[in-house]
């Protein structure tokens, strides 16, 4: 439940009465708010004495007469102006003269409400103003919500570069100082290590491209007919000097080729992901079969690894943005936790999805579906 | 050389972290046994006394170093600890081993924080190890 304080300034006795009245048990229904909004009414005889109040704590709803004995409504408006954005000014007014209104509306008042008015007026006007403050308020809390996600972003970006930089720094340092003994084979592996290193944070580099491309929508699509099969058999070729390093076999079943409409950057992006993590984390002497077929206008892309398998607890936070299972067997695999979330973003932009069957020691199982022609007609 | 190598047993999950400390301290004369994970350092301590512990604090779980620490304590009091940890630069989380009472908890001799310099992990070594 939300309560919002209003304020009613006028010299009329009675107004103010009514006013508060009328609010005390009314209250408001706002979409896409829990719960109800009520009204919580202050008084206030004079502007002056409604400037005191103000300054203690602005009320959500300030409704003020326009003709007052001393300060007049629109010279407290110009007195609060600018400090107290987030009240929201009703005037109420017998005889609001063109020049009044325009004078009251350019020091930000919110709506108008003619002398006399019923109840039901008044509570119209409060409902409308309600929704107004509500909404507003969500928006805020949106925004706030966006750059706090934002910034956690950055902060795990930063982190994920910084680590690499420490291991190959310190590697350096051991070489430029001599400090592991004579042995040249030392030597040579640190190398290896920090070039390796150097590999990870390139690959997290591009990803973070992808990522920001697709998410920005600032790419331009280069939507073209191609053979989803021949793709895949790319995607397979990248990977296979790392397949065969480790004994692991790769297959591809397609029976014809499968025309769809895409961006073949984008459709690499899905295959390169999906099939260098079924190398990454498959056993030795294991075997990755690569599945493209068409039904029904879709596209299904289905990869299988006799790998290491993910745990039913940790399939729910696969394709987030960071994620890496983090456990005895994936704790020498590099990767920058961007390339399954990569994926999913990826295919939704296609009509499709991603979804992952698993079994713990025996391999995993990763589906896309994707729309052969998705831009065919305008959303 | 008369007497026999020191044995110092190096836990921590990142990879090269292992492999420099372990060619580092080779290089002065002593001997490394490393482990990747809370488990397989637990597996050494059942099975051996090293001379002296490194470990580092967040592992497989977050406290995975607490674990390690608290198992060689239990299994000799005398077997000095060093915890290295990047514990503080990352959640601004205070802690230390300096006073007794903080060593009561933390089970560990000294604490270092991440990135550790070499020079100051051998001063901490020689100075435990000659105690």
């Amino acid at each position: 439940m939300d309560t919002l304080r209003v304020l009613v300034c006028d010299d009329e006795t009675g107004m103010r009465i009514g006013v508060e009245r009328a609010l005390r048990h009314y209250s408001v229904q706002v979409p896409d708010v829990n719960g109800e909004v009520h009204f919580a009414v202050e008084q206030a005889e004079s502007a002056e004495r409604a400037l005191e109040l103000i300054d203690v704590s602005p009320p959500e709803i300030l409704l003020l007469d326009l003709k007052l004995p001393g300060m007049s409504g629109i010279d407290l408006l110009e007195r609060i102006g600018p400090r107290h954005l987030e009240t929201l000014v009703i005037m109420i007014s017998a005889y609001a003269s063109i020049d009044a209104a325009v004078r009251a509306t350019k020091q930000g008042a919110y709506d108008f409400l003619a002398k006399p008015f019923t109840p039901a007026e008044l509570k119209d006007t409060l409902k409308e103003a309600a929704e107004h403050l509500i909404l507003a308020r969500q928006a805020k809390k949106l925004a706030l919500e966006k750059r706090r996600v934002r910034f956690e972003f950055i902060s795990v970006v930063a982190h994920e570069l910084k680590a690499p930089i420490n291991a190959i720094d310190g590697y350096l340092k051991i070489m430029a100082t001599h400090a592991a003994g004579d042995d040249p084979a030392v030597y040579a592996r640190m190398t290896e290590r920090c070039m390796t290193r150097i590999a990870g944070m390139r690959k997290m580099i591009e990803d973070l491209l992808d990522l920001t491309r697709i998410e920005s929508g600032q790419k331009v699509r280069e939507l073209v007919e191609l053979d989803a099969c021949e793709v895949a058999r790319t995607a397979m070729d990248t990977a296979l000097p790392s397949a065969q390093a480790r004994g692991i076999a790769l297959e591809l079943h397609a029976a014809a080729p499968i025309p769809m409409t895409a961006d073949r950057g984008e459709l690499e992006i899905i295959f390169n992901n999906l099939v260098s993590n079924a190398v990454k984390y498959n056993r030795d002497n294991g075997r990755v079969d690569v599945f493209v077929e068409e039904t029904a206008g879709r596209v299904r892309i289905t990869v299988k690894d006799t790998g290491i398998g993910i745990r039913q607890e940790d399939v729910s936070k696969l394709f987030n943005d960071f994620v890496r299972l983090k456990n005895e067997e994936t704790k020498n695999v590099l990767g920058s936790g961007l390339g399954l979330s990569i994926v999913k973003k990826l295919a939704v932009t296609y009509g499709g999805g991603v979804s992952v069957t698993s079994e713990p020691g025996t391999g995993s199982t990763f589906t896309v579906t994707l729309n052969c022609a998705p831009f065919a007609t305008p959303a | 050389m008369t007497e026999q190598a020191k044995t110092i047993l190096l836990v921590d999950d990142d990879e090269d972290f292992l492999f420099q400390q372990k060619v580092q301290l080779e290089a002065i004369g002593f001997r490394v046994i490393t482990a990747g994970s809370k488990a397989e350092a637990l597996r050494v301590i059942a099975g051996s006394r090293p001379d002296l512990v490194i470990v580092d604090l967040m592992m497989e779980e977050m406290d995975a170093g607490f674990t390690v620490c608290h198992t060689v304590k239990t299994k000799d009091e005398s077997i000095p600890v060093i915890m290295c940890t990047g514990v503080v630069g990352e959640t601004g989380l205070e802690f230390d081993a300096v006073t007794d009472e903080e060593q009561a908890w933390v089970k560990a001799d000294v604490l270092l924080s991440k990135p550790v310099r070499f020079e100051q992990l051998k001063r901490e070594i020689d100075r435990l190890l000659a105690s």
